[in-house]
């Protein structure tokens, strides 16, 4: 099946978060080798160089380690990871944030909010 | 080195007028490009020259370094936009007659991805329906191991499912060493393929080439996006 990408970011950006994502919720966990670039390629219908740029951006971060012929790693710092992992949770807040403020919702309004939710019981009214 | 070079390239027909004019570009290995354009503005004369099928008016078309001409075929596979078959041939006589025509055909492949697509491979052409004529054809194209494949608007008439496992069929068929260039009216089909784009104009040049990611990291659109607005009528 292939994967859905959005219209306005580069296709690598999106396989990259993709693939952090796994990385973050230890679908490939620390140390563990990943998929390699044309399997991944064919399941998610894209370009293989497209695929090589998300791993290398990936590289650059310090997530995967390439090593040479034996294919592509999840790195062992788990350390790393997690750093990753809170900036990943970060930016979800913050985007969060800064939409529940064009609402003027205020953070108290919705950690009440949020606790509710969690709980199970929505605020919203049953559609009848 | 170059899979494909064009240098200076004017292609004209009966009218005199050019369909290519003035067209330099080169293309490396492992690359699969999109060649766009709106109707009528030289995609097909562009491809059917580099296949060996016109001649220049003008200018040089070299494929892996060697001029076009009886040499190349054996490095290009070419989807024609039409099915040139036989229509009374059944599939396995197609695939033996591709095997037989080339030396790079890979049957087992052939055989593969006829299996996949559940096509009857004892079926008359004949009997066929448009859209599965049009994957067979396919099949035996990409069923080549050649340096450089032309797609001359290779998903038009399969449905959408067939068209997810023939974009794989083209991803996982990828090789370093060869390319791939497609024409499409589906960009947004195609666009997570493709390397690169190339967007010929109506005076027969190229109006706007690039890196498909760039465009995105650029602008924020999408290749189909920016299509509609270079060719808004």
């Amino acid at each position: 099946m292939a994967w859905r990408f959005n219209d306005h970011t580069p296709v690598y950006l999106q396989i990259a978060d993709k693939l952090r994502s796994s990385i973050i919720n230890g679908e490939f966990p620390p140390g563990g080798q990943i998929p390699p670039v044309r399997q991944i390629a064919v399941a998610a219908a894209v370009n293989p160089n497209t695929v090589q740029r998300a791993v290398s951006e990936l590289e650059a971060e310090g997530l995967l380690v390439a090593r040479s012929t034996y294919g592509c790693f999840v790195t062992e710092d788990s350390e790393a990871i997690l750093r990753v992992r809170r900036d990943a949770a970060y930016r979800l807040v913050n985007d969060f944030l800064s939409f529940a403020q064009e609402m003027s919702i205020d953070s108290d309004e919705l950690i009440t909010l949020i606790k509710e939710v969690a709980n199970g019981s929505s605020g919203m009214q049953e559609p009848v | 080195m170059a899979v494909l070079e064009c240098k200076n390239l004017y292609k004209s027909y009966k009218s005199g007028k050019y369909v290519l004019a003035d067209m330099s570009f080169s293309v490396p290995s492992g690359k699969i490009v999109g060649l766009l354009g709106p109707n009528g503005c030289g995609k097909s004369t562009l491809i059917k020259t580099v296949a060996g099928l016109l001649v220049p008016t003008k200018g040089e078309v070299f494929v892996d370094g060697i001029p076009v001409g009886e040499s190349t075929k054996s490095l290009v596979s070419y989807l024609p936009e039409r099915t040139y078959f036989n229509s009374w041939m059944h599939v396995d006589e197609l695939v033996s007659y591709f095997a037989d025509f080339y030396a790079d055909f890979d049957k087992e492949r052939a055989y593969q991805l006829l299996f996949d697509l559940s096509i009857d491979t004892k079926a008359r052409l004949s009997t066929l329906s448009k859209g599965t004529k049009e994957k067979v054809q396919l099949i035996l194209v990409m069923s080549r191991r050649a340096r450089l494949y032309l797609l001359d608007e290779p998903i038009a008439g399969v449905d959408p499912a067939a068209r997810e496992y023939i974009l794989g069929t083209i991803v996982s068929n990828y090789d370093p060493s060869s390319t791939i260039m497609i024409t499409t009216h589906l960009i947004s089909d195609v666009e997570q393929v493709l390397d690169e784009f190339m967007f010929l104009g109506y005076g027969g040049q190229i109006v706007m080439a690039g890196g498909t990611d760039d465009v995105r990291a650029e602008t924020g659109k999408s290749l189909d996006a920016l299509f509609r607005e270079v060719y808004r009528c």
